[in-house]
């Protein structure tokens, strides 16, 4: 019955023959005479969806999605579009991968319960911190949690969580949506040239602060210089000290455990994933202390009855399906082929190739910094500070007029400001860069 | 291998092969299955000198492992021949709804097109919000609801959706006091804890002696400060909650709103809807209703739907049409559309607008199947289901059921009955859950399953039924690690390949 749409789902594999006998072995006449729904709320009607081939189906989405525009994307701020090797795609493509449930019987699901287990290892590694979980949705998501998990696990009386005023709306928001349950309150501190206004937030930090959230790099790209001061503020008052961050910055950042970090937050998807209009992948790692107070799955690794090294889910009874309301999240479908993904990708890397692509995103930044400084009508970067794979840059035209032109001629900017553009140069090519620097150079004054 | 244990006894007690068995491929080097990336190689980089950043600003040096892409090919291989998924097998969870996952919808997925940055402008990415606004279209016709958000990027983060966008409307009503959720005892776990995220006391409801919401239960639960009831129907035990206008009523009558939890809407497709039965809010797994593949747990989305009067409290943005604008000759030009915040919106739940990619594969699944194929996929799970649990020799003390069923493995524990299956090739079901079940094996075949997968499936439940505890404590023996000590896991906690090297 494959292909045809009149016998009804393409994917159930029945013959007529097959239903009679079913029916029969059941004992009723009909399929309906299945269906325990009382008269008044049956639904007689139709959805008006019509049905289609597989071919149809796939002319729809494409004849859909080819209304995007093709432009080169200089666009950053927390998502990047970095080129994910053939690899990845298909070995996390391999069906057992993809087409597999939550590990809940580890005994068949050793494969990816190892390949979780490398992954949490590769966030060890690369934050400092004892504990990484196998992933919460987004850094949005994993900062919320971070929040809850702050309020958990400090037992001071005040409610204050201390977020850079330069957070991203869908971090804040987010932020603000999962600590309306909780008596955490979220105040902005003041930035300084693009970084954290230190002096500032010292005056702000008192005993009723549970958590002091930073990110690096910024939102700006720009990379922050006082994170140990950070961290002693957090510590002298008791407060948990919260890093966002990715795993490409944290291949040559400071490592966070080196700087107090007691969590680090971000999205993990700059590997992985490519640019996917917004998936992410929560990465959410912090110290030992606090391992019973984790959101997320855990891999965690025991002995098989052959006494051979085996993985499995742990300290389940943190979770959601045990613990009920009890639990330290809610989360239950994560973004665990996401995970698989970034290990992968991390894996094609090696450190070599990820101490060189962070690298790269310093001085492919900085060297584009200079160019578009040296246009007329532009001054990059705006922040005199080191930058990570994007920056701000001035304009005397209003940046929504320049971000227009430079649509039309291909390219996508952020506009952060009346005449500010941000710049992104992860994911591009040299030619794309210089395409853009001309673009630029056409309409940016 | 020479070192491996004899497998478990394959024959019935009747003395009957029951024939129903395959061996997962593994791998078995120096007594270890395979080994770590880190075990293959480990290469520390000085990180320092490397970079063009202050020494003060970076780290020391990076030590992961450095190993070529062959090298890796097999390894992934081997990982993946190590995990069993639906194209591995039948996987009749319960509640989990794991149905095969057509290919095509990956493909279209993997678009070039579909690889837009989330801060494009809404002109340059028409094509994105055509889709979204589409498939909120045709969920919201599905679920019967006036409005849908696609952001929340797992059922559970619907269902916090939900959650807050209950509290948001009661409190734009001057009713923030309000701070009780009602749940039934069987409901996911997923409820409570979200109902506790959202700042909420729950009212635990139990079972009436049916398996269903007691009313009487449920009327002494109601009060002034009921925010919402959330509930599964079918519930978690299969069954349809018959008195789902009473309950609605009651509800309503309380000022309280009724919350639909979707993770069983693949049993009502095209004969029931959710709006119809009088709920206000509902969240879509559209990773098991409309098969987009579970990934190893995830990523899934959890589309919410709600009534009119809820619509301006949802997640910002939305996705709405603006008519296409006239041409010279009077003809409508292709619509565009653009994003907006709803008027008293709870803000976002996603960084971005949720899991992209699942939503395209959600969006192409319907497309493919239309009104006649989604009927139908619900017609056939309902047909598995009943026609599993006629064929099994394990009591089922519930019913009539629709896509799943709750048997009771007895004098059996469940757990044990579910490591044995797995030697019979075949996934085990859902166990020990819901609790009002004793011994639990909470069964969900799907329409995607054949009568010959049903029958193996049956020979295998049969098989093990009459098997005594000590052949069940000896299982599994044909996987590809044997039963697995969980709990010298959760009691000494290694969680990472560095905290091996300490042991």
């Amino acid at each position: 019955m494959q292909g045809t749409q009149s016998t009804g789902s393409p994917f159930a594999p029945h013959t007529a023959a097959q239903r009679d006998a079913m029916l029969e072995a059941v004992g009723v006449e009909t399929v309906e005479d299945l269906f325990d729904i009382p008269e008044p709320v049956r639904f007689d009607d139709e959805f008006g969806i019509d049905a289609r081939t597989e071919r149809e189906t796939r002319r729809l989405v494409r004849s859909i999605l080819e209304r995007n525009d093709d432009l080169t994307e200089l666009l950053g701020r927390g998502h990047y579009g970095y080129y994910v090797p053939s690899l990845v795609d298909h070995l996390a493509d391999r069906s057992e991968f993809l087409t597999s449930y939550t590990q809940y019987q580890p005994e068949v699901s050793q494969g990816f319960l190892q390949a979780l287990f490398e992954y949490q290892s590769l966030l060890v590694e690369l934050t400092g911190l004892e504990v990484a979980n196998c992933s919460m949705y987004d850094a949005a998501t994993a900062l919320g949690e971070a929040a809850t998990l702050a309020d958990r696990v400090r037992s001071v009386d005040g409610h204050r969580v201390l977020v850079p005023d330069l957070l991203r709306d869908g971090r804040s928001s987010t932020l603000e949506n999962y600590v309306a349950g909780t008596d955490l309150v979220v105040e902005a501190y003041p930035s300084d040239d693009g970084t954290v206004d230190w002096e500032a937030l010292a005056e702000l930090v008192d005993d009723e602060t549970v958590m002091i959230y930073a990110e690096n790099p910024t939102v700006r790209g720009t990379i922050e210089e006082r994170l140990p001061d950070i961290g002693d503020l957090a510590a002298d008052v008791g407060a948990l000290f919260v890093l966002g961050s990715d795993p490409v910055a944290l291949s040559v950042l400071e490592r966070p455990a080196d700087v107090g970090a007691d969590v680090v937050v971000g999205d993990a998807s700059v590997l992985g994933l490519g640019t996917s209009y917004g998936m992410g992948l929560g990465l959410f790692a912090t110290r030992e202390e606090h391992l019973r107070q984790v959101p997320g799955r855990l891999v965690g690794v025991s002995e098989d009855a052959t006494d051979r090294r085996a993985y499995t889910l742990t300290l389940q009874t943190r979770e959601q399906h045990i613990r009920r309301e009890r639990a330290t999240s809610n989360i239950c479908t994560n973004q665990a082929w996401v995970a698989l993904r970034t290990a992968m990708h991390a894996a094609m890397l090696g450190p070599s190739g990820l101490v060189e692509l962070a690298n790269r995103g310093v001085t492919r930044a900085t060297d584009l910094a200079g160019r578009l400084d040296d246009l007329p009508g532009v001054t990059a970067p705006v922040h005199d500070r080191h930058h990570l794979r994007e920056f701000v840059a001035r304009l005397e035209r209003p940046a929504g007029a320049v971000a227009r032109d430079l649509e039309a001629s291909g390219f996508a900017v952020h506009v952060v400001g009346d005449h500010e553009i941000q710049v992104c140069t992860a994911g591009t090519t040299d030619d794309e860069l210089d395409a853009f620097v001309a673009s630029l150079e056409e309409v940016g004054r | 291998m020479s070192d491996d244990p004899t497998p478990a006894d394959d024959t019935r007690a009747d003395g009957e092969d029951a024939r129903v068995r395959y061996d997962q491929a593994r791998y078995v080097e120096d007594g270890q299955y395979e080994p770590l990336l880190s075990e293959k190689d480990l290469t520390r980089v000085e990180v320092g000198e490397e970079s063009p950043l202050p020494d003060d600003l970076t780290r020391e040096d990076l030590e992961l492992p450095e190993l070529s892409e062959p090298e890796l090919a097999r390894h992934y291989t081997r990982l993946s021949q190590m995990t069993y998924g639906i194209d591995s097998g039948p996987y009749p969870l319960g509640s989990c709804t794991m149905k095969y996952n057509p290919k095509f919808t990956e493909d279209v997925a993997a678009l070039p097109t579909a690889a837009v940055h989330p801060d494009r402008s809404p002109g340059t990415i028409q094509g994105t919000l055509e889709l979204l606004y589409r498939l909120q279209d045709y969920l919201g016709r599905i679920g019967g609801m006036d409005a849908v958000t696609l952001q929340p990027p797992a059922g559970a983060a619907g269902e916090f959706v939900g959650i807050r966008v209950a509290a948001a409307y009661h409190e734009h009503n001057g009713e923030a006091h309000r701070d009780e959720v009602i749940i039934p005892e069987s409901a996911h776990g997923t409820n409570f804890a979200t109902a506790a995220l959202g700042g909420y006391d729950v009212v635990s409801l139990p079972s009436d002696e049916d398996g269903r919401v007691d009313l009487e239960a449920l009327e002494a639960a109601l009060s002034e400060n009921t925010a919402a009831l959330m509930l599964t129907n079918p519930n978690t035990l299969g069954l349809f909650e018959r008195d789902i206008e009473e309950i609605a009523e009651l509800v309503h009558d309380v000022g309280g709103l009724l919350y639909y939890d979707g993770a069983n809407l693949n049993a009502l497709l095209g004969r029931a809807r959710p709006g119809d039965m009088g709920f206000d809010v509902m969240h879509y797994n559209v990773h098991k209703t409309f098969a987009t593949p579970h990934g190893g747990g995830g990523p899934g989305a959890g589309p919410v739907g709600v009534v009119e009067e809820l619509a301006p409290f949802l997640p910002a943005p939305r996705v709405r049409e603006v008519g296409g604008s006239d041409d010279a000759d009077g003809e409508r030009g292709e619509p565009t559309y653009e994003l907006f915040d709803p008027d008293h919106t709870i803000g976002k739940v996603h960084g971005y607008q949720g899991n992209w990619l699942v939503l395209v594969k959600t969006f192409a699944y319907i497309a493919r199947l239309g009104d006649v194929g989604l009927a139908d996929a619900s017609a056939m799970a309902v047909l598995n289901a009943n026609y599993l649990a006629s064929q099994i020799d394990y009591e089922i003390p519930y019913g009539p059921f629709h896509h799943e069923f709750v048997a009771s493995a007895g004098e059996q524990d469940a757990a044990e009955v579910a490591k044995r299956m797995l030697d019979y090739g075949v996934h085990p079901p859902t166990t020990k859950w819901p609790e009002i079940v004793p011994e639990a094996l909470m069964t969900e075949p799907t329409e995607v399953e054949s009568k010959a997968t049903l029958d193996r499936l049956a020979a295998a439940f049969d098989a093990v039924a009459t098997e005594d505890a000590d052949t069940l404590e000896a299982a599994p023996g044909r996987t590809t690690a044997r039963r697995i000590d969980q709990t010298s896991a959760a009691r000494n906690p290694r969680l990472s390949w560095q905290a091996l090297e300490d042991d």
